[in-house]
């Protein structure tokens, strides 16, 4: 692998790294496999192209994308609790719909940014080199969140939401309203998954509908990936280890790519197969470590 | 204190497996009973409890808490009033969260949750405290998640948790039959020690006559959804095991004489 190829592998784990954080909150924490993902990443990508080109400041377009991606996750978590649809299927529907109503807000399928300020710019200033700045820039953003995210999950409020993931029955006795949690933290989730898609578009240049693919399943790949690595006893420990993961699974994938076995590589379009296969190995090798222990 | 008045509740209306789990079950609790439930599988124990704590809304009838109507209150903001030990000892504590994360979240029953620090600095001496009163040495393991903790110590965890933000009505729903019996025993003597010193209205459900006699100052029975029998005071200390399972089989003996009427 280059330093090249390196460097692109860490920047592309960190800015996946915010959305990796809402993927370990929904399927770790409250324990709600959520798929919106796949379409609140290019949610917040539409939303942050569409602002900047109308001239919003980059920063504050990250917000509006962020906000965008928690009103998705709500919409998602109260088709689950109000209206008692099964998680996956609620989270699939909002996914599909998000689908046309990112076309609506772009006006088209995808959208360049070329020329616009970006929140790059506010990096590239500072005289590194691209390709070591940008990295840097995201990991920022990954401290950021996970610090935030750390002190929340320790607040009250944010007791409630592990609680609510662990234990429905124990919090509802001790007088939570365990819809509300459920609807705020899957909207927290993918208001991180858009923060993700805003940052890839900027980062890119482009923001594309279909760039949500497969979101769900590379960043379940992360978290499982961080555990596993890098361990998971508490909750600091654990968001880090996401984040870590991420980088991991983009490094490995970086590694994938660059493989030659004769005539054979791999492709970009093989990265899903590599993916799923991952993350089937990553589920079954628990029960395959108890089987051979027996 | 608590009243609940003819409640009716049916399971899978207008199916099959149609089940009318209340009939028209009234029951007048006064502040400071320690009243025992008791009755066969399917009289209606467990569903009475959850009744009182929201699982479900009646199809008919009233349910009163301190003078507030709270037939229609969801679950969680009964929650408020009531103070809960399940059969299940994993179900009344969070596994992942440790143990002095449990006991706040338990602190904060019934309140507004912000954004200040979950387990205060504050509150850390008094949860020792009162985690030593339980004799399990789990007050120097505050920390530790209540995953890592056995049967019996969790059923004490949620026994502390359910009266430490004292709740107007305890309901425990055979909260020590599935303990072994040693263990059981320790869960009475602090269920006893924690009624008696904070004087709590409690509904202890169980299916152990001798638990339903030695327990509460009264005793009541169900069966089919109603109750059959209400004792207390002074009748209720003179009744033995003997009387109440006399009183058991002639109620059953009759209900089995209608059945074989009805069906010739």
């Amino acid at each position: 692998m280059t330093w090249y190829a390196f460097y692109g592998a860490l920047e592309q784990g960190f800015v996946y790294g915010l959305l990796v954080l809402g993927v370990y909150l929904t399927f770790r924490v409250l324990d709600f496999p959520d798929l919106t993902v796949d379409g609140s990443l290019p949610l917040g990508a539409a939303v942050s192209s569409v602002a900047i080109t109308s001239g919003v400041n980059p920063y504050l377009s990250l917000i509006l994308a962020m906000g965008a991606g928690f009103l998705a996750g709500m919409v998602t978590g109260i088709l689950n609790t109000k209206f008692r649809i099964l998680h996956l299927l609620a989270s699939i529907l909002t996914m599909i719909a998000l689908y046309s109503i990112n076309i609506r807000i772009m006006g088209r399928p995808n959208l360049t940014l070329l020329g616009a300020d970006t929140v790059l710019d506010s990096v590239s200033g500072l005289g590194l080199p691209p390709f070591i700045a940008s990295p840097m820039l995201f990991a920022g953003f990954c401290i950021v969140a996970v610090a935030v995210l750390v002190w929340f999950l320790h607040t009250e409020m944010g007791l409630t939401l592990l609680a609510t993931g662990d234990n429905a029955q124990m919090i509802t006795a001790q007088g939570v309203n365990t819809h509300n949690v459920i609807i705020f933290g899957v909207g927290l989730s993918n208001a991180l998954a858009a923060l993700s898609g805003a940052l890839i578009a900027q980062n890119q240049g482009a923001a594309d509908v279909n760039m949500g693919v497969g979101t769900i399943v590379a960043g379940l790949a992360s978290v499982i990936v961080g555990e596993t690595v890098f361990g998971s006893r508490t909750i600091a420990r654990a968001m880090i280890a996401a984040i870590l993961g991420s980088v991991t699974y983009r490094l490995a994938i970086a590694l994938a790519l660059g493989l030659k076995l004769g005539s054979f590589s791999f492709t970009p379009s093989d990265l899903n197969l590599i993916t799923s296969i991952l993350v089937i190995a990553a589920l079954v090798s628990p029960q395959l470590k108890r089987k051979f222990r027996k | 204190m608590l009243e609940i008045d003819n409640v009716t509740k049916y399971f899978n209306r207008g199916t099959v497996n149609e089940v009318l789990a209340l009939n028209g079950l009234s029951l007048s609790v006064r502040e400071g009973d320690f009243i025992t439930v008791i009755g066969s599988n399917g009289a209606g124990k467990s569903t009475t409890l959850t009744c009182i704590a929201g699982g479900f809304t009646p199809d008919s009838g009233s349910i009163r808490i301190k003078d507030e109507n709270i037939t229609n209150w969801p679950e969680f903001r009964r929650a408020a009033f009531i103070g809960r030990v399940f059969q299940d000892p994993l179900k009344g504590t969070c596994a992942s969260a440790s143990i002095e994360q449990n006991m706040a979240l338990a602190l904060r029953r019934g309140k507004p949750r912000g954004l200040s620090k979950g387990v205060k600095d504050k509150d850390r001496p008094w949860f020792r405290e009162q985690l030593a009163t339980l004799g399990l040495g789990l007050e120097n393991r505050l920390k530790d998640t209540a995953g890592l903790l056995s049967g019996g110590q969790r059923q004490a965890l949620t026994m502390l948790m359910a009266t430490m933000e004292r709740p107007d009505i305890l309901l425990l729903d055979e909260h020590t039959a599935a303990l072994d019996p040693k263990t059981a025993n320790q869960i009475l003597e602090l269920t006893h020690t924690i009624v008696e010193t904070q004087k709590l209205t409690t509904l202890m459900v169980t299916h152990n006559m001798h638990q339903a006699l030695n327990f509460g100052n009264r005793l009541i029975m169900l069966d089919r959804g109603e109750v059959i029998l209400d004792v207390g005071g002074e009748e209720k200390r003179n009744l033995t095991v003997e009387d109440l399972l006399q009183r058991f089989y002639a109620l059953r003996g009759e209900a089995m004489g209608s059945d074989k009427l009805l069906l010739g």
